[in-house]
């Protein structure tokens, strides 16, 4: 909006005055959209922030925030964090070397057409699946297991870790490794042929093209990709409360119990406090982006 | 000599395509395995043998699906359809209008409608689960408590996906003056609108639809937290009793999104431009996807 | 750098294929010490192939390359020696402008301070001296080019090539950009390869054009001969305008509209023939009685273009264009009838009908 604060106002000043009647209306086009999202988005956004500020008697009180050092929300904090950290890191790389085989391949071939459709699904289609799929494979009834088993190796022979982080850390590469080939594709194709050409007419081999020139350029990529799917795994929900129904090893489940917990208190207000904490460890990741955006805008 | 150079560039292709195969074969086994043992999961019988038993006891669930269609859905299948097309409808109704409006008359609020429909990306669903949970509460006292309330919060979080598609569509159009045009000519609004812009942008469209319909079928967290047994949640209900049936049903539902995506990629590489947008509009800059 | 002096460079019998396609078929060509050689023709004609062999970014099937008397048909790129400028987009957009020009002298392990300051002398010599901290995409896309030909001399190359360098740009910037590359190459002294599908261009910049069909050289000579000593009809059509005017061919000459033409070649048998005419071999005279006669037509349009105006006449079954002096043209507007003359000079000619006409 311009200078003056009402929209009408506003529309006003560009136009010349025909007639009497020149208050504009157009803004009226956009309060649908505006008073949808105001309700199902910033509403519930704005309960989730003043409401962790209240108890259940809607007094203020900051009890909510005290509750975040108990013992298993800050082992569930560590436990996330860790689980996004490595399924980040690990689905870049692999995901990294995934874009690189499709992006050397034909740029409208069939190949790469059914990968970024699979990806699509993958990184973004119910992970309650993923957990299914993963349980029906590598689980104790799966047919992997099983025929392990038939051939000696045991896998579960310290305990069935599929439904413990270590399995949870797997399955979210199902979905880490095709995120990270829609995000980082775009950066691929960016790389132009001219560069690699350059740099060998001008006596560079291969490792000093990697090393000087396509690294240097895709690293910021990568390195937003990383964070990109930190953020993503940090959110995650599906997949945990469909793998594992023992405890609530993630913070979105945390969040879950608190909100209607089958067994013990219903703390509205701690839900909110850790949403609030989610949000916060969000954000930062955030705006660690932006800040990485805005570095590599110069040249980009 | 010239056999040299030849060999020199002829191994680094090689290397590369052995490279490529390895790649993918590696992907292929990490990828195709869990899905291939979902199908074998599901027809296997108790002494081994192979049996359609699990998918043809699917329709013997009336909490799985049944045939009622109506506003007030008791079988999971069945409300998760209905949610999928009443998310599309109210997204499209609520989106197009007001980006071609703001194109059109409102530029200065371009960038606070984009910034709002990215905003779900960056606010995980279970958080906006928190947020939602008090007000569906008074939903469901004051207006109804019919699952269909759940597209409410679908919409929104459709936002960002749906957001990016129709704006690569429209960025591919000139808005204004095809609707400048449309207008000398003496077409209302509507007519703009439906007539002219909607024809332009189909693509887009059905892109978004597409999107929107694969994310409410596999959408878990906020049904879940609200206590409403769409698809996933019965899938999970369903696990823990007979896993064979649900397992069949996991499958079903990835392959037909796997369906629309891949319809998606292939009606989207068509037209003038390139195919960008499909992938574009699954990846934000922070998709808080729904796993 | 100005002690460098050129390399003499031989390509032999160079032959490239692609699957089924041969892009290259048996290209020999020779460039003395300092020479700018412009390879002109339409895109697919083999001359960016013949670029990309010397430069060692692509293998030849068949043939030698030599430079400077050394044989380096099998060297990889990195090996060679040779500065090349792209089309577009080469430079690297995470480096500013003298880092850039500085890439080629890292990869030869020059010390950092020497690097800059040769960085820096480099860009003083295309005129960007000024700009030396700017990203690609803070230059103008003529800057970026100047970048990489500095780039490409900053590691003092036996040879220059240069790929179109100038097509991404507008016409203004390219004109500019072209006498400066020529002002350069000819202080430096460096002999180049020079690609382009704008005859202008190179007719403007070389010391010999060769002009490339299918694989093969059609001619290789000064500007001025390819100009007006067209050796084949593919030469004369491609450079420059041309009439295409039919006639009958009757004891080495060709007689067109009444008109007596002889031909490049006085043994070529009689018959019907298409005759390849100059504008600038067709004049314009305008008297008081203009009879209808073969050669009699009006004006359709008056093109102006400096000094000369190119004249379209009307001569019913065919227009003809005439290059005549613009005081002469302004005698003559549209719709005012001429007599054409066609000046005498050896033509060649063509029997099928269905080449491609003027471009």
């Amino acid at each position: 909006m311009t200078i003056a604060g009402s929209p009408a106002v506003a529309t006003n000043v560009g136009r010349p005055l025909v007639g009497g009647r020149r208050f504009s209306l157009d803004w009226l086009g956009a309060v649908p959209f505006l008073v949808y999202v105001g309700l199902f988005l910033l509403l519930p956004s704005a309960i989730v922030g003043l409401g962790a500020f209240f108890n259940a008697d809607g007094s203020f009180t900051l009890d909510n925030y005290a509750h975040l050092s108990r013992s298993y929300v800050v082992k569930a904090t560590i436990d996330t964090i860790s689980l996004s950290v490595v399924t980040a890191v690990i689905g870049a790389a692999l995901g990294g070397l995934l874009s690189y085989a499709i992006v050397t391949g034909s740029p409208n071939g069939l190949l790469r057409r059914l990968v970024v459709s699979a990806s699509g699904v993958l990184a973004q289609f119910g992970g309650v699946t993923l957990a299914f799929a993963f349980i029906a494979s590598i689980g104790p009834a799966g047919f992997v297991y099983l025929f392990a088993q038939a051939h000696g190796v045991d896998y579960y022979a310290h305990g069935i870790w599929l439904f413990e982080l270590p399995g949870l850390a797997l399955v979210y590469l199902y979905f880490q490794i095709p995120l990270m080939v829609l995000v980082f594709l775009p950066a691929l194709d960016g790389i132009k042929p001219q560069w690699r050409e350059a740099a060998e007419s001008l006596g560079g081999n291969t490792w000093h093209y990697w090393r000087h020139v396509a690294g240097p350029i895709l690293f910021p990529s990568f390195l937003g990709a990383v964070l990109l799917l930190f953020a993503n795994a940090f959110s995650a929900y599906a997949t945990a409360n469909a793998l594992i129904n023992q405890g609530q090893p993630v913070l979105s489940q945390q969040i879950g119990g608190a909100l209607s917990s089958e067994v013990g208190a219903v703390e509205p207000g701690f839900a909110k406090a850790i949403a609030i904490e989610m949000i916060v460890i969000v954000t930062i990741v955030t705006i660690l982006y932006s800040l990485l955006q805005r570095r590599t805008a110069r040249w980009l | 000599m010239a056999v040299a150079t030849r060999s020199v560039q002829r191994t680094r292709w090689i290397k590369l395509q052995v490279f490529r195969y390895i790649t993918f074969a590696a992907a292929a086994v990490f990828f195709l395995v869990p899905i291939g043992a979902m199908l074998e999961f599901s027809t296997r019988g108790n002494t081994g043998e192979r049996t359609l038993a699990y998918w043809q006891s699917i329709f013997s669930y009336p909490d799985l699906i049944d045939f009622n269609f109506g506003p007030a859905p008791d079988a999971a299948i069945n409300a998760s359809l209905e949610l999928a097309l009443i998310t599309s409808v109210v997204m499209l109704v609520l989106l197009v209008p007001t980006m071609v409006w703001v194109r059109l008359k409102l530029p200065h609020l371009s960038r606070l409608v984009e910034f709002i429909c990215l905003l779900p990306l960056t606010i995980p669903a279970i958080v906006l689960v928190v947020g939602l949970f008090p007000m569906y509460i008074w939903l469901g006292t004051n207006l109804s408590d019919s699952i269909l309330t759940l597209a409410f919060a679908y919409v929104v979080l459709v936002l960002p996906y749906c957001y990016r598609a129709l704006d690569a569509g429209l960025g591919g159009i000139d808005v204004k003056t095809l609707s400048e045009a449309a207008r000398s000519l003496g077409a209302s609004w509507f007519a703009v609108m439906w007539r002219v812009i909607v024809p332009n942008i189909s693509n887009a469209i059905l892109n978004a639809t597409l999107l929107s319909v694969a994310l409410v079928l596999g959408e878990y967290t906020i049904a879940n937290n609200l206590l409403y047994n769409n698809l996933q949640v019965e899938l999970v209900h369903l696990g823990r009793a007979n896993a064979g049936v649900s397992i069949a049903v996991a499958v079903a539902s990835l392959l037909f999104a796997f369906l629309l995506l891949v319809l998606l990629a292939f009606i989207g590489g068509r037209p003038r431009r390139a195919r960008p947008e499909a992938a574009t509009a699954l990846a934000g800059p922070l998709a808080a996807s729904q796993t | 750098m100005t002690e460098r002096s050129g390399v003499e460079v031989r390509l032999e019998n160079l032959v490239r294929r692609y699957g089924a396609v041969t892009a290259l078929d048996g290209l020999s060509l020779t460039l003395a010490p300092g020479e700018l050689v412009a390879l002109l023709g339409p895109s697919g004609c083999g001359k960016t192939t013949a670029l990309r062999l010397l430069a060692g970014l692509e293998e030849a099937d068949e043939g030698r390359i030599v430079v400077a008397g050394k044989d380096v048909t099998g060297l990889p790129a990195n090996r060679r020696n040779i500065g090349m400028v792209f089309q577009a987009y080469s430079l690297f957009p995470h480096m500013v402008a003298w880092e850039n020009v500085a890439f080629g002298l890292q990869m030869r392990r020059v010390g950092t301070a020497e690097r800059k300051k040769r960085a820096l002398e480099t860009l003083e010599l295309v005129g960007l001296g000024r700009l030396a901290n700017r990203y690609a995409n803070q230059l103008s896309g003529g800057q970026q080019q100047r970048v990489a030909l500095a780039r490409a001399l900053a590691i003092r190359p036996q040879v220059l090539l240069l790929d179109e360098p100038l097509s991404a740009l507008d016409a203004k910037v390219r004109a500019r950009l072209r006498d400066e590359i020529r002002r350069i190459q000819l202080e430096v002294g460096i002999t180049t390869l020079f690609v382009t599908h704008d005859q202008e261009e190179a007719l403007a910049i070389a010391d010999r054009v060769g002009v490339m069909q299918a694989g093969k050289l059609e001619q290789l000579g000064s500007p001025v001969m390819v100009y007006s000593r067209p050796a084949t009809p593919f030469v004369a059509d491609f450079v420059g305008l041309t009439n295409r005017i039919k006639g009958i061919v009757r004891g080495g000459a060709i007689d067109i509209r009444g008109a007596s033409i002889p031909l490049v070649d006085p043994t070529s048998a009689d018959g019907p023939a298409v005759a390849l005419i100059r504008p600038e071999a067709v004049t314009l005279t305008s008297d008081g009685a203009m009879e209808a006669g073969p050669l009699v037509g009006t004006v359709i349009a008056v093109a102006f273009l400096g000094a000369t105006s190119r004249v379209t006449v009307d001569l019913g079954d065919t227009t003809v264009l005439a290059q005549v002096a613009t005081s002469a043209a302004s005698q003559n507007p549209a719709g005012s009838k001429v007599r054409l003359t066609l000046r005498p000079d050896p033509v060649l000619i063509q029997r099928e009908e269905a080449a491609p006409t003027a471009s």
